[in-house]
């Protein structure tokens, strides 16, 4: 595909840790295009995060990406070098995070921090740097920027900081925007404004946006397409509808059932059996397999194939094969 | 409703704030809130984070002493009196079920400790039955019970906390965000093992949350506070289906519900601004500054809750 914008290919990330090799992320790949918001979806410790992190290669110290490419409009990011990948960074991708209480310095006015994003990535410098981050500002929505930016993070609420970190990403007009659960950390009325910003936003600038969240509603309200992941592993991937409407992977179907939602209010909630696995000590085939109750012998040994359900819908479960298997021999 | 358990009377929390050269001011957290839970029911309270839900819950449990008010449980007044023998009926569990455990105890001690201290085991076999028949009600092991806090995961954590808080057999239970800790697929279990709990001993709860959807989902009635007043409380589907009060309709249309033909096709009324700080609350209704609908009366006069026909209670001039 020559319009693929960002296309992860079979990448594996692993932190070594003294309790051993942990495979946080075990042969993930998709392909971003232009334009395209994509969802990703997982419990903690599915390795959603870690994916995000490792493309923008930003993992804690003792992670490594062990395996897989990352090409970015055809060219693979592993062989750029430090210097390259700093440009990559907020010029063709950024990324917001959880937390912008911890992912903005204390000790630096809003106008300083993002001053410093252009002056990076731009050749704005003094008064027209000012003037860029006064309507980066403005963009996002946050009145009399000009008093703003003479601020302290401290003095602004968690909202306001997460436009602050919004207007910061995209100071360059970057391709592809990755969010990593920018609204966790939000109160719903908060979370309803900073998701219609990104909306609008990306309506009006056309970029890419990766959104991780563990909240179905959000990626439900805002993505085209939706990767579920578990275990390092993604389980199904889809549009948003088939993801919703019509799951295949038997983890995405019990984690539909396990939420309240407007149609199941009165009935009881189905859970999903067990606790999430350890990743110190995955099983060998399918990581669901040991919560799964429809789970199969074969479901033990090895690790399911990606099938295709339709042509913008794929899953990885053995009961998919299953299925088919029993159509054609008409049962 | 069924029989009234609980009721709250013109409940006032203040927590006095510094404001240099030896003044302090009130912030009120709590101001003049009154409800009622029935027996066996189960009340939501909803509202954003500082809007004074948790330190409600707490204020009734007398956690904290109150400013003012009352809260009867059954009838009878809650003093500091009377406490240790009203905490045999109210129990809490706590949001964080990873710092309300004591690390150096074993789940047999945490869940043995309010048995200890209201009395109510004569010998040591009769606790140890107690004990195991807890953790059983709670769906834990009979083997788990040596060992410490850190060796479970948040779900089974929570778990523990929820047997600590039935150990006295209380009839009420304030639940202070049980489940916002927790995985997407653990909350299912806590929250179904929350029924089956009601279903099974008729305990009652106050489930403070700021998820919606749970809420809607395991609640009768849902309250909706915001800086420390109740705006709204009426039966679930009532105010899912009907909100009256701008902040509840607005606070409904804001979550993201998961089904995308369903959430995309709503009208998402989004609210400007910030919540205001609870020590510079607007004048008249705390809400005002961020309604559509707000009028000259709202600025004035605080509106105080007014019934609107089926039990269906709302705290607005305008509507």
């Amino acid at each position: 595909m020559s319009e693929c914008l960002l296309s992860v290919q079979d990448l594996h990330t692993s932190f070594f840790t003294d309790a051993g090799e942990v495979q946080a992320v075990n042969g993930v790949s998709f392909d971003l295009n232009p334009g395209e918001i994509l969802g990703i979806v997982g419990e903690s410790g599915s390795g959603k995060s870690v994916t995000a992190y490792s493309i923008m290669q930003i993992l804690a110290g003792t992670g490594r990406i062990t395996g897989g490419r990352i090409l970015f409009k055809g060219q693979d990011l592993s062989k750029w070098s430090e210097k390259q990948m700093q440009g990559f960074r907020g010029k063709n991708c950024s990324m917001i995070f959880q937390d912008p209480m911890t992912s903005l310095n204390p000790v630096f006015t809003i106008g300083d921090q993002m001053r410093e994003a252009v002056v990076l990535h731009t050749d704005r410098r003094g008064a027209a740097a000012d003037a860029r981050v006064k309507e980066l500002l403005e963009l996002v929505g946050i009145n009399e920027p000009e008093k703003r930016m003479k601020q302290y993070p401290f003095e602004h609420s968690g909202g306001m900081r997460q436009r602050v970190m919004i207007a910061m990403a995209l100071a360059c007009e970057p391709d592809i925007l990755i969010a990593d659960e920018p609204t966790t950390a939000l109160d719903v009325t908060i979370q309803a404004q900073i998701l219609e910003l990104m909306q609008s936003l990306q309506k009006k600038m056309g970029m890419a946006v990766i959104l991780v969240t563990h909240d179905l509603g959000v990626i439900a309200d805002m993505c085209d397409n939706i990767i579920v992941m578990y275990g390092g592993r993604i389980c199904e991937r889809g549009t948003a509808r088939e993801i919703f409407y019509n799951p295949k992977h038997e983890y995405t179907k019990g984690l539909l059932r396990s939420i309240p939602n407007v149609n199941n209010m009165k009935k009881k909630l189905v859970p999903i059996a067990g606790t999430p696995i350890n990743m110190l000590n995955l099983p060998k085939g399918c990581a669901f397999c040991p919560r799964c109750d429809s789970a199969m012998k074969i479901c033990l040994a090895q690790v399911p194939e990606e099938i295709m359900i339709s042509e913008d819908h794929k899953a990885s479960c053995w009961m998919n094969v299953r299925a088919a298997y029993e159509e054609v021999i008409g049962k | 409703m069924s029989e009234t358990l609980v009721e709250v009377k013109n409940l006032k929390q203040y927590f006095p704030v510094k404001a240099g050269f030896g003044k302090t001011i009130p912030l009120k957290a709590v101001d003049d809130i009154s409800f009622e839970v029935g027996k066996g029911e189960t009340l939501g309270l909803v509202g954003e984070s500082g809007c004074g839900k948790t330190t409600a819950g707490r204020s009734m449990l007398r956690l904290y002493t109150p400013t003012a008010g009352e809260v009867l449980f059954d009838g009878v007044p809650v003093t500091d009196k009377n406490i240790m023998h009203m905490r045999k009926q109210m129990q809490m569990v706590f949001q964080d079920p990873y710092s309300s455990l004591d690390p150096r105890m074993t789940v047999e001690d945490i869940i043995g400790e309010p048995l200890d201290v209201h009395h109510l085991c004569s010998n040591r076999k009769e606790r140890r039955e107690k004990i195991l028949e807890l953790m059983n009600y709670v769906g834990l092991n009979a083997e788990h019970a040596r060992r410490y806090a850190h060796e479970f995961s948040g779900g089974q954590r929570q778990r523990i906390g929820i047997a600590r808080a039935l150990a006295v057999d209380p009839q009420f239970i304030v639940c202070d965000e049980p489940v916002s800790a927790l995985d997407v697929s653990i909350q299912a279990q806590v929250i179904n093992m929350f029924e089956e709990l009601q279903d099974k001993l008729g305990v009652a709860y106050l489930f403070i949350a700021h998820d919606l959807l749970v809420v809607h989902h395991i609640s009768k009635r849902i309250a909706v506070m915001y800086l420390g007043k109740i705006v709204e409380i009426a039966d679930s589907d009532e105010l899912n289906r009907h909100p009256i009060h701008p902040y509840t309709e607005s606070l409904l249309s804001a979550v993201p519900i998961p089904d995308p033909d369903v959430t995309r096709a709503r009208q998402r009324i989004i609210l400007e601004g910030d919540v205001p700080s609870p020590l510079k609350r607007p004048t008249g209704c705390p809400f005002r500054t961020r309604c559509r609908h707000a009028a000259e009366q709202c600025a004035q006069e605080c509106p105080s809750l007014t019934d609107r026909g089926g039990d269906h209670q709302v705290a607005c001039w305008v509507r």
